[in-house]
């Protein structure tokens, strides 16, 4: 009776999906919290605690008494989740509406997880979210504690089998780790060989990030002060050759023309950028050759060392010799450029050029102007001399460099100039600026990047937000426009050592010593991470690929070379698979080879034969070999019976008899 | 390998054909069909393997997933699927090897009588490295195993049986989804073993005719005073069980006689039955040996065409049952 009662179970059970295992669920919430924390940095705050609170109760609940959810609660939640996303973004396409559903409804589907087959939907959905996360920021830590998150969806996966033995739960992700090791290769060889879209199906650029900001076309003073706390890498500069020393360093942006009291703009809204042609430059050597790599602005402007002397492809040369783009940069941009820091631009200036130069709003900054004449007075039409009196002005009369100055009032220049006298690089442009433009001499501010990190052990120039810098460009005759640092001139650490340092006591914990000196490693292998991985585009494919020869490479020549990857791979790993290699231990090998040296001797062992039979009938047919046949005879049920763990050493010496055992047939 | 094939036609075409070339194939794929003797090892000529349905899903996913770091141009999450679809391949060749090189060393079959469940034991053994999540299916059931570190495991599992008589062990298919559910590698394993199957007693009935010695025997035991006591043994009458000596002792005792019941063989003949047909015979003469052994007596069984005994041992007893089982 007992028996029949178990055949049923057994029969029954295989009817209904098997419920799902108390390791499993585990496992499963683990991932579903994984994926929360993977999103919650740009999902609303209240929407990560309320999915988190709904997790942790779900997973108290069921292992506290194991009963489902009923449908009247997980009804009204499932239609709560897409009217929550809607009245919060307005739409449920896109990025981040997209990934607040995909997230909700992983954690619905955990309450709703019973069954094996629940929790394997709940996981392939999981490794989709997992990916979303990436659509996020795609950096090495970021990617890093992505594939973290695959770990508990793989060892959920492998806790789903029936039969699994449940370890202690530390052991659980071992063998994944193992998995992901061995799948390491494979995985590379998909990554390198998989033809990347030269445009994308369906139109994809991602919203552009309002939080962070580069530079931008506009400049009021005090904008930059976030920018100059902000460590994160604005773009890195590998030289072909010649290095520029520290002093010329400036990497020019947009140009700013138009004044209106209180921001510096760009003049006229882009009319000069759109339809000006580039200003004549002449120029001498040094020439520079670099490549940059430039993370991602959301903004149009691409930066160069001081005068590019062309455009890179999918960039146009402005009227002031810098480059712009079409299209913001959404992502990490490669360029290559050449440049030159000796010149003389624009050495003639049109009639409206010189006004648009000169223009200043009327009603701002009385004692400033009244100042620049005085000056134009003492220096007569020596233009040079009057910016010099400026710079020494700057330097000798007590004025200060911070990034904290204190707020400036109707008149901003008068006010800074003659009140606080406390400021940082805008706050100079814009003084020294507006003097010139009041003593009718044509100037604009340049804002750029100054400075940046050189990396001595990877040879590149890392330039941070930090190093966001406004200087000034004077037109003089016979030098056309001439870059004045009035910065420098209060703080020549600015120019040598960048914006923090040179602000002196302030600076936060995160830049002294070595721990500065570590955050530049780090960003060594930042760099690494970008130039190798995000960066890796269809252009690099191409060059990968000429480096194996191939210079006509297309998408044919990648899918054959992925195709060829992968086959070879899974060959390896399928002969390492499939060709039998010697089975058991070392001891039954031993013994394997004396059976099979005992047949070809004429003594085969029958199935019905134990080993003490066995040897006793080799010794019978073999008598001239009895005292070796009992020797390993004896061993062999000592070996095998007498212990569970046999020595090693004992082994070893029952193989090499073994291996000196060669019977000869006995003719009878 | 594959002794379907009549061996002369394809020497005397000189190389195989392609008729010939398919219908190898055919018996390849049927491989598991043909009984075959013990131990069976499961290689990869005999392993299947393809998707599961959650193995096909997974892949769609992975696909949306990498047609969408394609269009963002998102390298790290192409990263992330390629890892994925390369921890998916991966697992194909470790839910194949956690199959091949498992072997069928031996089944063990108990004793059922016809419609009683039939106990087996098999024993699963692998050379290698432990083994987690298998499964066998026989008979309609799916019994999940493995096999730890000792790389050893038997399986005990019961049989339902209908009639008695040989009956052939059925197709078992051993199977597994480990390690992610990805893919499903099966094997068809046919031992050539046949279960016997003991004849199903009737619930009742008349005596052995002649055994009138019976009722006396029994009620002269309880006059008797044993010969000698013993430990008991699987299998004593608990008629037998001293029980007052018993609970003096550790064991439970026996009583033994001298010479059991000599004088009273049962003669069981198959001509006694005459009455019933062929079926209810061979139940009633079941019935009489099964009383016959659970008094401990001696008797003979007299079938058709031949006679076994007269005997009192568990070994007669089985052989009767098998004489019994095995008659047209």
């Amino acid at each position: 009776m007992n028996a029949r009662a178990a055949t049923l179970t057994t029969a029954s059970r295989r009817r209904d999906m098997p419920a799902l295992g108390q390791r499993a669920f585990d496992l499963l919430c683990l991932t579903m919290a994984a994926v929360l924390a993977l999103h919650a940095s740009h999902l609303p705050y209240w929407l990560t605690v309320v999915l988190a609170l709904a997790l942790g109760l779900r997973w108290w609940q069921r292992r506290r008494n194991g009963a489902r959810i009923p449908w009247w609660v997980r009804l009204p939640l499932t239609l709560l989740l897409p009217i929550t996303v809607i009245a919060t973004y307005g739409t449920i396409f896109g990025r981040l509406p997209g990934s607040a559903l995909a997230v909700g409804l992983l954690v619905l589907k955990a309450l709703e997880s019973e069954q094996l087959r629940d929790a394997r939907t709940g996981i392939a959905f999981a490794c989709f979210a997992l990916m979303c996360a990436l659509l996020f920021g795609q950096s090495l830590p970021m990617t890093a504690a992505v594939i973290l998150g695959m770990l508990p969806a793989l060892a959920c996966l492998r806790a789903l089998e029936p039969g699994h033995r449940k370890p202690h739960w530390t052991r659980e992700f071992t063998p994944v780790l193992k998995t992901l090791a061995l799948a390491t290769p494979l995985a590379l060889a998909a990554f390198l060989f998989l033809p990347r879209l030269s445009s994308p199906l369906w139109g994809a650029s991602l919203n552009a990030d309002a939080a962070r900001t580069g530079i931008s076309g506009r400049m009021s003073p005090g904008d930059f002060t976030q920018l100059l706390i902000d460590d994160s890498p604005a773009f890195r500069v590998t030289f072909d050759g010649q290095v520029p020393p520290p002093a010329q360093r400036y990497f020019r942006g947009p140009v700013l023309w138009w004044f209106d009291g209180r921001s510096w703009t760009i003049a006229g809204k882009l009319t000069r950028i759109r339809h000006a042609l580039p200003e004549t430059m002449a120029y001498t050597d040094p020439v520079y050759h670099y490549s940059v790599s430039m993370e991602p602005s959301h903004q149009h402007w691409v930066f160069a060392l001081d005068t590019p002397l062309s455009a890179p492809d999918g960039t146009r040369l402005t009227a002031e010799h810098t480059l712009v783009r079409r299209k913001p940069i959404d992502k990490l941009l490669h360029y290559q450029v050449r440049s030159t820091t000796r010149h003389i631009l624009a050495p003639e200036l049109s009639p409206q050029e010189r006004n648009l130069g000169l223009e200043l709003p009327a009603g701002f900054d009385p004692q400033a102007r009244d100042l620049a004449q005085s000056w134009r007075k003492t220096y007569g039409d020596n233009d040079a001399a009057i910016a010099q009196a400026a710079l020494q002005m700057f330097h000798d009369d007590g004025f200060r460099y911070t990034l904290t100055p204190p707020p400036l009032g109707h008149d901003s220049i008068d006010d800074f100039l003659f009140n606080t006298r406390a400021g940082f690089c805008e706050h100079y442009a814009s003084a020294f600026t507006f003097l010139m433009r009041a003593a009718g001499i044509p100037a604009r501010v340049v804002t750029g990047y100054q400075g940046g990190y050189w990396n001595a052990s990877a040879h590149y120039l890392l330039v941070r937000q930090s190093d966001a810098h406004a200087w000034s460009e004077v037109w003089l005759k016979g030098r056309g426009w001439t870059r004045f640092d009035p910065t420098a001139a209060v703080r020549p650490d600015r120019v040598s050592l960048g914006a923090i340092a040179a602000d002196g006591g302030s600076a936060p914990w995160g830049q002294r010593g070595w721990l500065k000196a570590l955050r530049n490693h780090w960003d060594v292998v930042n760099h690494w991470w970008n130039q190798a991985v995000i960066g890796f585009d269809a252009l690099r494919q191409q060059g990968m690929l000429t480096s194996f020869g191939i210079t006509h490479g297309n998408t044919m020549t990648l899918m054959l070379a992925l195709a060829a990857s992968l086959i070879l791979l899974m060959a390896l790993a399928a002969a390492f698979t499939l060709v039998p290699r010697r089975q058991g231990d070392r001891l039954e090998g031993a013994m394997a080879l004396l059976r099979q040296r005992l047949a070809r001797a004429g003594v085969a062992r029958r199935p019905s034969e134990g080993p003490t039979h066995f040897f006793a009938r080799a010794a019978r047919i073999l008598p001239h070999e009895r005292k070796r046949l009992k020797a390993l005879g004896d061993a062999w049920v000592a070996l095998r019976y007498a212990q569970t763990t046999p020595a090693p050493e004992a082994i070893r010496a029952f193989a090499r008899a073994v291996r000196d055992f060669r019977p000869r047939r006995v003719v009878k | 390998m594959n002794d379907d094939v009549p061996a002369t036609s394809s020497v005397r075409a000189g190389r195989v054909t392609l008729p010939q070339r398919v219908w190898r194939w055919l018996t390849f794929l049927n491989r598991g069909k043909r009984p075959e003797p013990l131990p069976i090892v499961l290689g990869r000529k005999r392993i299947f393997i393809l998707p599961t349905g959650f193995g096909v899903g997974f892949a769609v996913i992975l696909l949306v997933m990498l047609v969408g770091a394609l269009n963002y141009s998102n390298n790290a999450a192409l990263l992330l699927t390629s890892l994925l679809g390369a921890v998916a391949a991966g697992s194909m060749l470790t839910t194949f090897r956690s199959m091949d090189g498992l072997r069928l060393d031996n089944v063990r079959a108990g004793t059922a009588r016809a419609g009683e469940p039939i106990r087996l034991d098999m024993d699963f053994a692998v050379a290698t490295r432990p083994r987690q999540a298998l499964h066998l299916d026989i008979a309609g059931q799916t019994l999940a195993f493995d096999i730890p570190n000792h790389h050893r495991h038997t399986l005990e599992l019961y049989l339902p049986t209908t009639r008695r008589g040989w009956m052939p062990l059925p197709r078992l298919c051993v199977h597994s989804t480990w390690p992610f559910g990805m893919f499903r590698a099966w094997s068809w394993l046919h031992p050539n073993l046949r279960l016997l199957i003991y004849p199903y007693p009737e619930a009742g009935g008349p005596p052995p005719p002649g055994d009138t010695a019976g009722q006396h025997r029994r009620h002269r035991h309880g006059g008797d005073d044993p010969a000698s006591l013993r430990t008991y043994r699987p299998g004593d009458p608990i008629k037998l069980i001293a029980w007052k000596a018993s609970a003096r002792h550790e064991n439970l005792l026996v009583r033994e006689f001298e010479h059991p019941a000599s004088r009273h063989d049962r003669v069981l003949t198959w001509n006694d039955t005459a009455s019933l047909n062929h079926e209810s015979r061979i139940a009633r003469l079941a019935r009489w040996i099964d009383e016959a052994h659970a008094a401990n007596a001696r008797w003979t069984l007299q079938l058709p065409d031949r006679t076994l005994g007269p005997d009192a041992s568990i070994e007669h007893y089985h052989q009767c049952l098998r004489a019994l089982a095995l008659l047209p």
